[in-house]
């Protein structure tokens, strides 16, 4: 399978501010991609590096096999961006906008467009700047939305939405997916990463950390472990990938590297287990140990 | 009224550079000015007959007022700083009133401020306390440094003082226009129509008459303070309570309206976009329609004042002296010919701060992001830079058209071509404006830099012998004289080169450029 985006190498300075230092990043064609890091780490800037917005100090960027920054504009037709902030003309009605970007990307879809006006409950006939916030949210989904691309670069989109909005907004995503697009979704949401994307990319401080589907990441971190054995247990703190031991007669707590479950448990059973829970890691701690500052 | 001196410290603190150069600019206009004239007029006699030369011509009169002291240094050095200077003056009352009220409120900061422990009525106080702070600023340096150049101290003084009373009186007018509209862009425009209109009626007040006209005017009200001919302080309380009656205006409105709204609610739009909104070249037309037709409006207005002025010039020959000056000027056609070129000059000034303003949409569209989503659909960066490009410059030759119009309506003669004319120098600004945002989009406003340049070349460059080649740096310069003058292909096809060469060079270092 090709690739839709890929990003070798990027390095990006503001000023002094080094904003990206040699990201790497790939995007299956037909995958939903999520883009995780902390604020301020790169995510908005590699977007707009792939659209052809900045221009990357180095590194190569290939988006649907073009060059990001030379083959821009033939890009942008087959592609839909909603960016993290978005900014409406104010004395336009949302459905102006919706047609005018539809118009300049060249696909227009009437059937699709009131579909998805009806299912983003969007009323086309308000100025935008008497929009709310997720309202101005929606207008920028639905242009991307209607515009039947195949690949679509989203920033925080659903920031704003409301829970009904952003099921709404799930549901859209996996239409996609179904019919072939390759969507990068960057986000703060876990639960939305964690119900749509296929694989996740990690970036902190402009280079991607981890990258992966989501059961290879958990693979890297520790797997809780609770159980109550026949006797003292014997061996378990020498054991590699240990944490956090707590022994209490016969109960024992520890965590373990993920990697390391197998000859935790043979321990255990060699000792002979009553009872035993094991709680996979959490996004949230999963990410954690990937955004904390390691020493 | 708590949380007035912490925004008006974040004014003064964000104003750190403009407030200052703002009044050096304006303070180094007045000191060039008296310090040529000076030179020029050492003695009584050649001041006196300098300045019948002004009073008898009622282009001048119009253009900058009347020299009430023909014998005064003071008041003769000073005519064209009581004119224009005071119309920049008025300009930099009304940006910092909108600046700090309605761009404010519409950038979505005054919501974040208002949140914190500020009264419904800071901002628009802080915003006044800063405009009225620094025309009286301006005022009292400029007074010192004319006192410093040896004129009179209660004439320079006086000078000050008609100066803040523009400063303030504009300011008014600017918090006003603030609550009118949603957003800064029109406030500004109404403030620049308003001090277009009250030039306009001083200039009729103190030519054709009747003259209590200029005493209805701003502009007309601070020259009447008369600075170096018999100061007239008390009309300064005239201007004091043309501000302190606009601002009041200001707070009732503030108070009955909502954060983020103007004075009529919003209504429902079409739920399609029309056919005109199709590209980059129908939403740049739909962004600047609104502007284009307004100054176009205005613009006509000005024509049809001038053509009908001019076409009364005979009738202000009222005394032998003055008939025998207008022999000499050229005959009652030569005057009216040399009026209309004048007054055309002046339409292209005006037209060239609509073409700078309008491009520097280019910049404003990209600040506000709204680049970055037209960016990313299949339109490229020059054919959206150039959507721009063309309705601003197509916006020019409106309103110079527009203006041309009024004139040959009133004045009776063909006047179109005249007043298109003065088209390639306004180009020239839109394309330095162009260039400057191409290559660095932080210095977008040298477009403005440039025409206050120019202008001073044109307005002092005679004044103190400034060489040939720095008067020809100004496009204005190289313009014919219309009507009546002779036109030469060669200049304005040169200017047009120029004009593209930097819009060009502009466009071509934007493709090349990060998005900021
Ligand atoms: N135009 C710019 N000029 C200067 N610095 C910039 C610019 N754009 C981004 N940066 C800096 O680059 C870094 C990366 O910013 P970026 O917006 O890509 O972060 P992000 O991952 O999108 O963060 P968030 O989750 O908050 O949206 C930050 O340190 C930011 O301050
Ligand atoms: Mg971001």
């Amino acid at each position: 399978m090709t690739d839709a985006i890929s990003a070798s190498g990027l390095r990006k300075h503001f000023g002094r501010t080094r904003a990206l230092d040699g990201l790497d990043l790939r995007v299956r064609t037909g995958e939903v991609h999520g883009f995780l890091g902390p604020n301020g780490s790169g995510k908005t800037t590699t977007l707009r590096i792939l659209l052809g917005l900045l221009r990357p100090d180095g590194g190569t960027a290939t988006v649907l096999g073009g060059d990001a920054w030379r083959d821009a504009t033939s890009l942008h037709r087959r592609l839909a961006y909603v960016p993290g902030e978005v900014a409406l003309w104010p004395n336009l009605t949302g459905g102006e906008v919706i047609d005018l970007l539809d118009r300049l990307r060249g696909r227009s879809n009437p059937g699709r467009r009131k579909e998805l006006l009806e299912r983003f409950d969007l009323d086309p006939t308000k100025r935008t700047r008497a929009y709310s916030k997720g309202n101005r949210q929606k207008v920028a989904l639905v242009a991307a939305l209607a515009s039947d691309v195949e690949l679509l670069l989203l920033d925080e989109p659903t920031a704003g939405l409301d829970p009904l909005m952003e099921a709404e907004f799930r549901a859209c995503v996996e239409q996609e997916r179904d019919r072939g697009r390759t969507v990068l979704l960057s986000s703060h949401i876990l639960s939305e990463v964690e119900a749509l994307c296929d694989r996740v990319s990690i970036i902190r401080d402009g280079r991607v950390v981890d990258s992966g589907t989501l059961s290879d990441l958990r693979h890297l971190t520790r797997t809780a472990i609770t159980a109550e054995l026949a006797g003292p247990p014997n061996g378990l703190s020498t054991l590699p990938g240990v944490h956090d031991l707590d022994v209490q007669g016969d109960r024992v707590r520890l965590e373990v590297d993920s990697d390391k479950l197998d000859a935790v448990l043979a321990s255990l059973t060699s000792t002979g287990v009553r009872s035993l829970t094991s709680q996979p890691p959490t996004l949230e701690e999963l990410f954690l140990h990937h955004y904390a500052v390691r020493p | 009224m708590t949380g007035v001196w912490p925004l008006v410290r974040l004014a003064l603190r964000r104003d750190r550079v403009m407030i200052p150069v703002w009044i050096a600019a304006l303070v180094g206009m007045s000191v060039t000015s008296v310090l040529g004239t000076v030179g020029l007029y050492p003695d009584a006699a050649s001041r006196t007959a300098a300045s019948a030369g002004i009073n008898g011509v009622p282009s001048l009169v119009a253009l900058y007022g009347r020299i009430y002291d023909p014998a005064s240094l003071g008041a003769l050095s000073m005519i064209k700083m009581d004119g224009l200077g005071t119309a920049f003056v008025a300009i930099l009352g009304l940006l910092l009133a909108v600046r700090h009220t309605r761009a404010e409120e519409e950038a979505g900061r005054l919501e974040l401020v208002g949140a914190g422990v500020v009264g419904r009525y800071a901002a628009l106080t802080a915003a006044l306390i800063v405009a009225v702070g620094t025309s009286l600023a301006l005022g009292v340096v400029t007074a010192l440094s004319l006192i410093a150049c040896g004129l009179p101290v209660a004439g320079s003084f006086a000078f000050g003082a008609a100066w803040m009373g523009a400063g303030i009186a504009f300011a008014g007018i600017g918090v006003l226009a603030a609550q009118l509209t949603r957003s800064p862009r029109s406030a500004n425009a109404i403030g620049v129509v308003a001090l277009g209109a009250v030039y306009l009626l001083r200039a009729v007040g103190d030519t054709r008459g009747p003259e209590w006209l200029s005493w209805l005017s701003p502009i007309g009200l601070s020259q009447q303070i008369r600075p170096f001919a018999g100061e007239r302080w008390w009309v300064f309380l005239i201007l004091a309570g043309i501000a302190a009656v606009f601002s009041a205006g200001a707070y009732v409105l503030h108070g009955r309206r909502d954060l983020g709204t103007g004075l009529l609610p919003d209504r429902a739009g079409p739920a399609h976009a029309d056919r005109l909104l199709h590209g980059p070249l129908g939403l740049a037309w739909r962004l600047h329609r609104g502007s284009v037709l307004g100054w176009a409006a205005a613009f006509f207005v000005l024509g049809a004042v001038c053509g009908s002025i001019a076409h009364n010039l005979g009738g202000l020959a009222t005394t032998p002296q003055v008939k025998a000056m207008f022999e000499a000027l050229g005959g009652e056609q030569g005057l009216t010919n040399a009026f209309l070129a004048a007054e055309l000059s002046i339409g292209g000034i005006t037209a060239a701060v609509y073409g700078i303003q309008g491009a520097m949409r280019l910049h404003s569209e990209e600040t506000s992001l709204h680049m970055e989503s037209l960016l990313s659909t299949g339109v490229s960066r020059v054919r959206w830079a150039l959507s721009h490009i063309v309705v601003v410059a197509l916006g020019c030759t409106v309103l110079l058209l527009a203006m041309g119009l009024g004139a040959s309506l009133t004045d009776g003669r063909m006047l179109l071509g005249a007043a298109l004319a003065q088209l390639p120098a306004t180009l020239v600004l839109v394309g330095i404006t162009v260039a400057a945002f191409g290559f660095v989009p932080r210095f977008s406003a040298l477009g403005w830099a440039a025409l206050v340049a120019f202008v001073l070349v044109g307005e002092l460059g005679p004044l103190l012998r400034l060489s040939h080649w720095v008067m020809d740096l100004s496009p204005f310069t190289h313009l014919p004289k219309l009507p009546g003058g002779v036109v030469t292909a060669t200049p304005l096809v040169w200017l047009s080169v120029v004009a593209v060469g930097f819009a060009a060079a502009g466009l071509a270092a934007f493709r090349q450029r990060d998005m900021s």
